[in-house]
C-alpha cells in the first residue's frame, strides 16, 4: 500500500534519466510491470509464483511485508526500506518520461483517422452505381444465350456426321491405297495407313462390308510383308534401307527374336567374308613370312653398325611379300571392326533402343536383343582376335617394333569404338589383353635377339682373334713373338668395339621397347605398361636379365672349357674378363639408369638392385681372369713339364745352352705380359730398383747358391742348409699356386709364373739327375731368373721358387756338383 | 752336435691340456737346431730327419693294437731308412725306430694286411756309381724295383728305447723277394690284396699289371698279365685294389684317365676318360659303398664318382690350391676323407650326403662302452651337410702322402717332403656327432 502511494506520489519527482541501458531496463521493467511482453519475446523466466517477489505477478505486499519482518533485523528493514524507496523514485521518473514521449504521436494518429473518415464516405456512392450497371449485364447476356440454343445443337451434329463419313471414305478406299503403295514401294506410308484403320476393322468385322475390307487389306498386308522380308533377306539393301525394314516389319508383328537372329545372321554372312579375306592373307603369309622371320633371327644384327655386318639382310629390304602386319590389322580394323560397329549401332538402334509402344513393350524386347547381341559379337570377337594373335605370332622378326606398335595401338584404339557402343561387352578387355601378351612376347623375343647377338658377337671377335694368329704362325715359325704382335694390337679395339655394339644394341632394342610406353599410344595408360610391364618386364625381364646371361655365358666359358685350356683362346677369356669388369664398374649402372629414366620404372615390386648385379659381374670377370690364369699358367706348365719328363737327366751332356723351352717360355711370359698390358693396368708391384735383376741375381748365385751346395763337400752343411730353408719357410708366406689374381697385369703374370714355376718344381722332384743334368737345371734357373722378375709383383716369390727348383735337383742329384756361377752367366748371356 | 742331430730323429710331442687353445703355434728353437714342436690339442709333428726328403707313406696294415706308420725316405747320398712310426695314445708319445733299408730310395711302400712284419717298397735302383770323377755312362739308368721285405723281429726291442742311439747301426731289413720284371720296365707301386691272407700282390710296371702269388714267403709266381692298350708312352701311375666284389677289381690310373680291371680276366671293365683335366695322382676305394671311388689329380680337384656312371663325377670338391697328391677314405666312417696337396695343406672333409650313413648312424647299439667303434646312439639328428671339417696347415712343404691310423680311426698321418710327419687327430666334437 505504500508503494502505491508512493508511486503516485513521486511521480513527477524522478527525473528523466540519461543513460540508456539504465533505460531500457527500467523500460523492460515497467513493461513487465504494465503486463506487457516485448512482442516476439518469450518470457524465458517464467513468472516465479512467489508472492514474495517483488517483480513477479503474484506479487502480495502483505505476505512480503510479513516475511520481511520476520526474517530481517532492524537494520535490515531500515535498510530495505530506503532501498525500495530509492527504486520506487526512479520507476516513477521514467514513467513519468515515457508518457512525454508519446504524447506527439497520439495526436498525429488523431489527424489522420479524421481524414479516413470523410474519404470513405465518397467510395460508398460509387460502388453502388457499379453494382447497379452489373446486373443489367447480365440480364442481357440470359437472354442471347436462350436465343442460340437450337441452331446450336445442330451444328455438333452435322460436324460429327461429316468425320464419321470421312473415316468410312478412308476405310473403303484403303486396299486400293494400299495396293497403289505396294506398287510405288511406298511401304511406310502402307503400313502407318494400315495401323490406323486395324482396330476399327477388328471391331466392326461382323459387318460384312467391312469385312469385306479387312479381308482384301488382310492380303495386301501379307503381299507387302512379303515383299519387305523378301528385301530383307536380300541383303543387298544399304544399312538404311535394312533397318527401315527392319521396323516396318516389326510393325506388322512379325516375331522380333527372329527378326533379330535374321538380321545377325545376315551381318554374320558378311563378316565371314571379312574374316577369310584375312585368314586367307594369313594362310598365303607363313610362307614368305616365316621366311623373312627366319633371316632376320639368323641375323638380328638389325643393327647396321653390328659386327656382323656380313648382313645384306637389312630387315626393311627383308622380302616379306606378304603385308606386313600394320597393313593386316589396318585392314582388319577397317572391314571388320567398323562394320562391326556399324552393324552394332544400327542392330542397337532397331532392337534396343527403340521407343516401346504398346504391345512391343512387353514381349521384352530389348534385353533379348541384347543378349544376342553380346553373344554375336563376342563370338565374332573370338574368331577375329585368334586370327589377330596369329598374325603378331608370326612377327618374329624384331626389326620394326614400330610397325607392330602402331598395329597394336590401331587395334586397341578401333577396339574402344566398340566399348562405347557395348559397354558390357568383354571384347576391349581382351583385346588388352592381347595387346599384352604381344608385348611380353616381344620382350622376350628381344631378350633371345640379344643373346643370339651377344654370340655372334662372340664368335666374330673369336674369328677376328684367330684369324691373324693363324696366319701369323703359319708365316713365321722361329719368331713366336711375332705372332702375339700381329695378334695382339685388336685387343683394345675389339674390346671398345665389342662393348659399343652391345650397348648400342641394347640401346636401339630399349628404343624400340619403348614404342610402347609413348603417350600417343592408347594402351599405353593401361596399368600393365605403366607399371609392371616397365619394371617386371623391361627391366628385369629384358636389362637385368640380359647382363645376366652375360655373366653367366661368361662363367661358362670358365666351365665347358674345360681345364685343358680348349676351345676358348685365352685372349677371348682376357676379354671377357675386362668386359665384365668393365660392366661392374659402369656399364650396369649406366643400362640401368637409361633404362630407369626412360620408362620411369616405379618399383613397386622388388627389382634386382644395381649392386647385385654388379657383383654378379665382378664375380664373372673375377672367374674369367682366374681361368685365364689358369689357363695360360697351364699352357706353360705343360711345356715345362714336357722337357722335364721326357729327358734324361742322368745322362744328359755339360750344358752349353739354354734349353730352347725356357726361352720359348720367357717368350711366351712377354707376349702374355703385352696382351694383359693392353686390356689391365699395370698394377702395383713391391719397389725394387731397376737393377734389381743383377743385384739380386748375384745374391742369389753367389750366397745362397754357395751355401745351398756346400753339404756335397762338408758333412755338417747339408742341415745348415735345410735349417734355413725350413726357417725361410716357416717366416715366409705360404704361396697359393692357383688363387685369385687381382685385376692387373702385374697380379695376373705373377699368378702365371706361379703356377709355371710350382709346376717345375714338382716335375724336378720326381726326377733322379746326373751332375750335367743339375747344372742345366742351374743354367735354365738362371735364365728364368734374368727375365721373369720383370713381371712379377713380388720379385722375391720368383726367386724363392727358382730356388727351390734348383734346390730339389741338388737333392735329387747323384752327383751333385754345381756350376760356377761366372759360367752360368756367360751361358745365359750367351744365349 | 751338429753331426749328432744329422743322423737322428729329434722329435718331441706334446699335448696341452685339452680345451685351452685350439690354435697350432710353431716353435723353432734356434739353438737347438732340430727341435720343432708342434704344441696343438690332438696334433703332433715329427721331423724324421733333416737331410732325408719323404715321400713313401702307410699304416702298418696288419697292426690292429698300436697306432703305428710307416715312413719311407728319399735321398740318392745316404743309406735310405724306413722309420717306424709308433704314437702312444694314452701318453702322447711318439716313438721312432728306423730301419735300414739299403737297396735305394722308396718311392712307394705298403704293409701286409697279414703279417704285420712283411711290407712292400718301390725303391728306385742306379746302376751308376755315385763318384764325383765318373764322368757319365751312357748305360747307366735309374730302374724303379719293388720287392718284398720282412722285419727283424728285434727292432720292437731294440731301436726305440733310446732314441739317440740309432746313430750306431740301424737293423737292416730282411729281403724275402723281389718283385722283378725287368721287362716290364719301372714299377710304379705295390698293392696287397685287401684284407687277404698276405699271398697275393699286384704290382704296377709301366703299362703292366702283374698279379703275384707269394709261396713260402719268398717264391714268386707271376700269374697273369693285363697290358694296357694305347699308344706312346702310357704308363700306370697309380693304382687300388678294389675291397669289394671279393677282391676282384683293380683301379689304375693312368695320365687323366681312370681303368678298371677285372681281375679274374684280366680284362678292363670301365675307363672314365679324362678324369681328371690334368694328371690323376691317386685314387681310393670307398670302403663301404663298392661302386664309389674318389680320385685326385693335378687340377686341384678330388672327384667322387660312381663307376656305373662314369660320364659325370657324383661330386666335385675344389679346395686345394695346387695338385692334389693323395686321397684317402676313413676306413670306418666313409663321410670323413682326407687329402694332401702340394700348397702343404692338408684337409679333412666331411662328405655326409655321398657317404654310407647320409642320415648319421641308424643303428641302435646298447653297448655303451668306451670303445669308439661301437659306441652308437640312435638319435634323431638332422643330417650334416658336406663340409670341409678342418684344413692342417703344419706343413712347409709339398704333402705327397696322408693315411689314416688301421688301429684308430679318429687318427691320421700326413707327410711332406721335407720329412715332416704331422699325426692329427679328427676334432672331438665331429667324432661325438658321428658317434652320437
Amino acid at each position: 500500500r505504500r508503494n502505491e502511494i508512493n508511486v503516485t506520489t513521486k511521480y513527477s519527482t524522478t527525473p528523466p534519466d540519461s543513460d540508456p541501458s539504465q533505460r531500457r531496463r527500467v523500460h523492460s521493467m515497467l513493461k513487465h510491470y504494465y503486463g506487457l511482453n516485448e512482442e516476439g519475446k518469450v518470457t524465458e523466466q517464467a513468472e516465479s509464483l512467489d508472492p514474495c517477489d517483488i517483480n513477479g505477478p503474484h506479487f502480495d505486499p502483505e505476505v512480503y511485508l510479513n516475511k520481511l519482518r520476520m526474517e530481517c533485523s532492524l537494520g535490515e528493514l531500515m535498510d530495505h526500506e530506503s532501498c525500495m524507496v530509492k527504486q520506487i523514485r526512479s520507476l516513477d521518473s521514467d514513467m513519468q518520461t515515457l508518457v512525454y514521449e508519446n504524447y506527439n504521436k497520439f495526436i498525429s494518429a488523431t489527424d489522420t483517422i479524421r481524414k479516413m473518415k470523410n474519404d470513405f464516405k465518397k467510395m460508398e456512392d460509387e460502388m453502388d452505381c457499379l453494382s447497379a450497371n452489373m446486373a443489367a449485364i447480365t440480364e442481357f447476356s440470359a437472354h442471347i444465350s436462350g436465343t442460340l440454343q437450337d441452331q446450336h445443337a445442330q451444328i455438333t451434329k452435322l460436324s460429327g456426321v461429316h468425320t464419321l463419313l470421312r473415316k468410312l471414305q478412308f476405310l473403303f478406299e484403303l486396299p486400293a491405297r494400299l495396293n497403289k503403295c505396294l506398287e510405288l514401294q511406298a511401304y511406310a506410308q502402307a503400313v502407318s495407313a494400315h495401323r490406323r484403320a486395324r482396330c476399327v476393322l477388328q471391331q466392326y468385322s461382323h459387318m460384312p462390308s467391312f469385312r469385306g475390307i479387312q479381308d482384301d487389306c488382310h492380303v495386301i498386308m501379307e503381299q507387302l510383308a512379303q515383299q519387305l522380308r523378301q528385301k530383307f533377306r536380300d541383303g543387298g539393301s544399304s544399312a538404311k534401307d535394312l533397318s527401315e525394314c527392319v521396323e516396318l516389319l516389326l510393325q506388322l508383328d512379325e516375331p522380333a527374336e527372329e527378326l533379330c537372329d535374321k538380321f545377325l545372321s545376315h551381318a554374320q554372312s558378311r563378316f565371314e567374308a571379312d574374316l577369310q579375306g584375312l585368314e586367307a592373307e594369313l594362310k598365303d603369309s607363313p610362307v614368305t613370312d616365316t621366311g623373312g622371320g627366319l633371316v632376320q633371327k639368323t641375323n638380328p644384327g638389325s643393327n647396321p653398325v653390328s659386327p656382323s655386318s656380313s648382313s645384306t639382310t637389312n630387315p626393311f629390304l627383308s622380302p616379306t611379300a606378304g603385308t606386313d602386319i600394320l597393313e593386316f590389322i589396318d585392314r582388319g580394323c577397317n572391314e571388320f571392326v567398323s562394320s562391326l560397329c556399324l552393324v552394332i549401332a544400327s542392330y542397337q538402334e532397331l532392337f534396343i533402343n527403340r521407343p516401346q509402344e504398346g504391345e512391343l513393350a512387353s514381349k521384352n524386347i530389348p534385353e533379348m536383343a541384347n543378349g544376342k547381341l553380346h553373344v554375336f559379337v563376342d563370338t565374332l570377337a573370338a574368331r577375329y582376335f585368334s586370327l589377330v594373335e596369329r598374325r603378331i605370332q608370326e612377327e618374329k622378326g624384331v626389326s620394326d617394333n614400330s610397325l607392330l606398335v602402331r598395329a597394336l595401338d590401331r587395334f586397341h584404339r578401333r577396339l574402344q569404338a566398340i566399348s562405347k557402343l557395348l559397354p558390357g561387352s568383354a571384347v576391349p578387355s581382351q583385346g588388352t589383353e592381347i595387346v599384352v601378351r604381344a608385348a611380353r612376347e616381344r620382350i622376350k623375343q628381344y631378350l633371345s635377339a640379344l643373346q643370339t647377338f651377344y654370340h655372334d658377337s662372340l664368335t666374330d671377335v673369336r674369328q677376328a682373334l684367330a684369324a691373324p694368329r693363324q696366319s701369323a704362325g703359319g708365316a713365321s715359325v722361329s719368331g713366336g713373338g711375332a705372332t702375339s704382335k700381329d695378334a695382339t694390337p685388336s685387343l683394345p679395339e675389339l674390346l671398345t668395339s665389342l662393348s659399343n655394339f652391345i650397348l648400342n644394341q641394347l640401346k636401339s632394342v630399349l628404343a624400340s621397347v619403348h614404342l610402347f610406353t609413348a603417350k600417343d599410344i592408347t594402351f599405353s595408360n593401361k596399368p600393365y605398361f605403366k607399371g609392371e610391364f616397365c619394371s617386371q618386364g623391361v627391366r628385369e625381364g629384358l636389362v637385368v636379365s640380359f647382363i645376366k646371361f652375360i655373366c653367366q655365358s661368361s662363367r661358362q666359358y670358365c666351365e665347358s672349357a674345360g681345364d685343358r685350356g680348349g676351345s676358348t683362346p685365352p685372349a677371348l677369356l682376357l676379354l671377357l674378363s675386362r668386359l665384365c669388369l668393365d660392366y661392374e664398374t659402369s656399364t650396369i649402372s649406366y643400362i640401368l639408369t637409361l633404362t630407369d629414366e626412360q620408362f620411369l620404372v616405379q618399383h613397386h615390386t622388388p627389382v634386382t638392385p644395381v649392386t647385385a648385379l654388379c657383383a654378379e659381374a665382378r664375380e664373372a670377370a673375377q672367374k674369367l681372369l682366374n681361368h685365364y690364369v689358369k689357363v695360360q699358367g697351364l699352357i706353360i706348365s705343360q711345356m715345362l713339364r714336357k722337357s722335364v719328363e721326357t729327358r734324361d737327366w742322368v745322362n744328359t751332356i755339360e750344358p752349353r745352352n739354354v734349353r730352347a723351352v725356357m726361352k720359348r717360355v720367357v717368350e711366351d711370359t712377354t707376349s702374355i705380359d703385352v696382351q694383359v698390358g693392353l686390356l689391365y693396368e699395370e698394377g702395383v708391384r713391391k719397389a725394387h730398383s731397376s737393377d734389381s735383376s743383377k743385384r739380386t741375381f748375384s745374391v742369389y748365385s753367389s750366397s745362397r747358391q754357395q751355401i745351398r751346395y756346400a753339404p756335397s763337400y762338408t758333412p755338417s752343411a747339408p742341415m745348415d742348409t735345410n735349417l734355413l730353408s725350413n726357417i725361410h719357410k716357416l717366416f715366409s708366406e705360404r704361396i697359393d699356386i692357383f688363387s685369385p689374381v687381382e685385376f692387373n697385369k702385374v697380379s695376373v703374370l705373377t699368378g702365371i709364373i706361379k703356377i709355371s714355376l710350382k709346376t717345375f718344381l714338382e716335375c724336378v722332384r720326381l726326377r733322379t739327375f746326373g751332375r750335367y743334368g743339375l747344372q742345366q737345371i742351374q743354367v735354365d734357373c738362371h735364365y728364368l731368373q734374368m727375365y721373369l722378375w720383370r713381371f712379377v709383383s713380388d720379385e722375391n716369390l720368383v726367386h724363392f721358387l727358382l730356388d727351390e727348383i734348383v734346390g730339389s735337383a741338388a737333392h735329387r742329384c747323384l752327383d751333385p756338383s754345381p756350376m760356377e756361377q761366372s759360367v752360368i752367366e756367360v751361358i745365359c748371356e750367351r744365349g | 752336435m751338429g753331426s749328432k742331430h744329422t743322423n737322428e730323429l729329434t722329435y718331441d710331442a706334446q699335448q696341452c691340456s685339452p680345451g685351452s687353445s685350439s690354435q697350432a703355434f710353431s716353435v723353432v728353437n734356434v739353438l737347438c737346431f732340430l727341435v720343432f714342436w708342434l704344441c696343438i690339442i690332438n696334433a703332433w709333428a715329427v721331423v724324421l730327419s733333416a737331410c732325408f726328403q719323404a715321400r713313401a707313406l702307410t699304416a702298418q696294415t696288419a697292426e690292429t693294437d698300436a697306432i703305428r706308420f710307416l715312413v719311407g725316405t728319399q735321398s740318392l747320398k745316404f743309406d735310405n731308412q724306413i722309420h717306424i712310426i709308433d704314437f702312444d695314445d694314452e701318453n702322447n708319445m711318439i716313438n721312432k725306430s728306423v730301419l735300414l733299408h739299403d737297396a735305394g730310395e722308396i718311392w712307394h711302400i705298403s704293409g701286409s694286411p697279414a703279417d704285420k712284419a712283411v711290407l712292400t717298397t718301390c725303391y728306385s735302383k742306379s746302376e751308376f756309381c755315385v763318384c764325383v770323377s765318373c764322368r757319365p755312362a751312357s748305360e747307366s739308368r735309374v730302374l724303379t724295383c719293388a720287392a718284398v721285405w720282412r722285419m727283424p723281429p728285434e727292432w720292437e726291442s731294440g731301436n726305440h728305447e733310446s732314441p739317440d742311439d740309432s746313430s750306431n747301426n740301424p737293423q737292416t731289413l730282411e729281403l724275402l723277394c723281389h718283385l722283378d720284371n725287368t721287362a716290364h720296365g719301372s714299377v710304379a707301386c705295390v698293392l696287397w690284396e685287401p684284407m687277404g691272407d698276405g699271398k697275393r700282390l699286384i704290382s704296377l710296371a709301366e703299362n703292366h699289371v702283374l698279379l703275384w702269388d707269394l709261396q713260402e714267403s719268398s717264391t714268386k709266381a707271376k700269374v697273369s698279365t693285363a697290358t694296357l692298350e694305347g699308344k706312346g708312352q702310357l704308363k700306370f701311375t697309380t693304382g687300388k685294389w678294389s675291397p669289394h666284389h671279393n677282391s676282384t677289381q683293380l683301379a689304375t690310373a693312368n695320365d687323366t684317365a681312370i681303368r678298371g680291371w677285372d681281375l679274374r680276366s684280366m680284362s678292363q671293365i670301365y675307363c672314365i676318360e679324362n678324369a681328371h683335366g690334368q694328371l690323376v695322382r691317386d685314387l681310393d676305394f670307398n670302403p663301404n659303398k663298392q661302386y664309389y671311388l674318389a680320385s685326385c689329380g693335378d687340377d686341384c680337384k678330388v672327384k667322387f664318382w660312381d663307376v656305373r656312371h662314369i660320364n659325370e663325377p657324383v661330386k666335385c670338391l675344389e679346395e686345394h690350391s695346387h695338385w692334389v697328391w693323395s686321397v684317402r677314405y676313413n676306413h670306418s666312417h666313409d663321410q670323413l676323407l682326407l687329402t694332401g696337396s702340394s700348397d702343404s695343406r692338408v684337409i679333412l672333409s666331411n662328405m655326409v650326403s655321398i657317404s654310407s650313413e647320409p642320415f648319421g648312424h641308424l643303428v641302435d647299439d646298447d653297448d655303451l662302452s668306451d670303445n669308439e667303434e661301437s659306441q652308437q646312439e640312435d638319435k634323431g639328428k638332422e643330417p650334416l651337410q658336406d663340409s670341409i671339417i678342418a684344413t692342417y696347415e703344419e706343413h712347409e712343404d709339398s704333402v705327397y702322402a696322408v693315411e689314416w691310423s688301421v688301429a684308430d680311426p679318429w687318427l691320421f698321418a700326413s707327410l711332406s717332403y721335407d720329412g715332416r710327419l704331422v699325426i692329427n687327430r679328427v676334432p672331438r666334437a665331429l667324432k661325438y656327432r658321428i658317434l652320437l
